[in-house]
């Protein structure tokens, strides 16, 4: 691994004035040390943000979840209020990598890493969430930009993730079986206002699937979305899985996620 | 450089370490604790899992001047006496290792499986050993042995 100066800032005003173009925000580092060491990233600085006390915990309060950017897989995945409120949360975070990765990767750095093949981010796509900076607040829909790019600036800092509580939700996932990761992930989630259907591992990035979302909309049974053709252009092709095989698994897992739910 | 004062299997210990070092680097280089192995380094195989106040990490990807002020345990400091922690005399008694280069990280693991579950299933010890690869054993006597050890803890 390169050398960097390591920080470790006390607040966010800190770590904010630390950060620029050649510096990363450093939560549990599971993709940034690794990705370090692979030779495919380099940084000058490193800014710690794990010590900074206002950017963890997780809070409950009438129709939403807010979960602070640097609270732990595991902590989600075992909260009695995340597990109450939004069950299908609490088990997508049971879901990532392996306890070990489930005690040090946060949610923070999950969404702002924007792997493709991530689970969070279509949690924040199907739970309406509102990603909290130290600057301003920003809808999933517009946070989210492409393969590992999201519309954060070096300088910001996320500091809480404000989720909706649905009236139905449920996240089914095909995971690859060495990493964890999904090979496809389809979030339901039916709100008052309208349903998502988050995917994550189909495409480059993940997406709101507005034609399932609207033939649930009718219908909300998995048997509504049978007539939906779902193409495979535009979805990732590789080793583990064809685009054909992942047009084919998005439909078999939303419609899994609408029978969980 | 940076200066870190941790708690490594009960001794205190000051060092000054490189902003880069992992707690797997120094554990290994510095303190000559080889016992917890570096397999692929980038925190997949389990290799390297040891505990930093009382939860179970991999220690490869965890940056030493980010862990000041922690308690770290390693597979060194599970024996107490000269007498093998009961998980390792499991290990041992099941035949859960064959060459034994991801024991340590298996043991670490499994210790903090069964603080969290005092008696998993197959099924739970499996899932729980998901990032603790073994290319020896299938794995059979690695739950065969958790689970003797369960029973004896």
């Amino acid at each position: 691994m390169k050398t960097f100066n390591y920080h470790s800032a006390k607040d966010v005003k800190e770590a904010s004035k630390l950060a620029s173009s050649n510096s990363a925000f450093l939560a549990g580092g599971m993709t940034t040390i690794p990705s370090m060491k692979l030779g495919l990233a380099s940084y000058k600085d490193i800014i710690d943000i794990k010590r900074i006390k206002k950017l963890t915990g997780i809070k409950v309060s009438g129709k939403t979840v807010t979960i602070g950017a640097t609270t732990k897989h595991s902590e989600v995945a075992s909260s009695k209020d995340v597990k109450k409120a939004i069950p299908s949360l609490a088990a997508l975070a049971e879901g990532i990598g392996d306890p070990q990765v489930r005690n040090r990767g946060t949610i923070g750095g999950s969404i702002a890493n924007n792997d493709p093949a991530a689970d969070y981010p279509s949690a924040c796509i199907a739970l309406n969430a509102t990603i909290h900076t130290n600057n301003r607040s920003i809808d999933a829909e517009k946070f989210f930009r492409g393969m590992f790019e999201t519309c954060l600036k070096s300088t910001e800092v996320i500091e809480t993730i404000e989720f909706s509580i649905p009236e139905k939700s449920s996240y089914q996932k095909l995971p690859n079986p060495a990493s964890r990761y999904a090979i496809i992930g389809v979030y339901v989630a039916k709100h008052k206002t309208g349903i998502n259907v988050g995917v994550t591992g189909a495409k480059s990035c993940v997406y709101n699937d507005k034609d399932l979302a609207g033939a649930l909309t009718k219908n909300f049974s998995s048997s509504a979305i049978d007539s939906v053709k779902i193409s495979s252009s535009g979805m990732n092709s590789d080793i583990h899985a064809s685009s054909d095989y992942r047009a084919n698994m998005v439909k078999a897992f939303t419609k899994k996620a609408v029978d969980a739910c | 450089m940076k200066k870190i004062a941790i708690e490594v299997n009960g001794k205190k210990v000051s060092k000054e370490i490189q902003d880069h070092t992992t707690l797997s680097g120094l554990l290994r280089d510095i303190l000559n604790l080889t016992g917890t192995h570096i397999g692929c380094d980038t925190s997949q195989c389990g290799a390297c899992v040891v505990h930093v106040d009382g939860k179970s990490i991999k220690s490869c990807t965890a940056l030493a001047a980010d862990l000041d002020g922690s308690k770290v345990t390693t597979i060194e400091g599970l024996a107490s006496n000269g007498k093998l922690h009961p998980m390792q005399e499991a290990f041992k008694k099941m035949h859960g290792l064959q060459c034994g280069f991801c024991t340590p990280g298996m043991v670490m693991s499994a210790v903090d499986l069964l603080k969290n579950k005092k008696n998993p299933s197959d099924q739970e010890i499996r899932d729980w050993l998901e990032g603790n690869i073994c290319r020896c054993t299938g794995y059979h006597n690695i739950v065969a042995a958790v689970k003797e050890a369960a029973s004896k803890m």
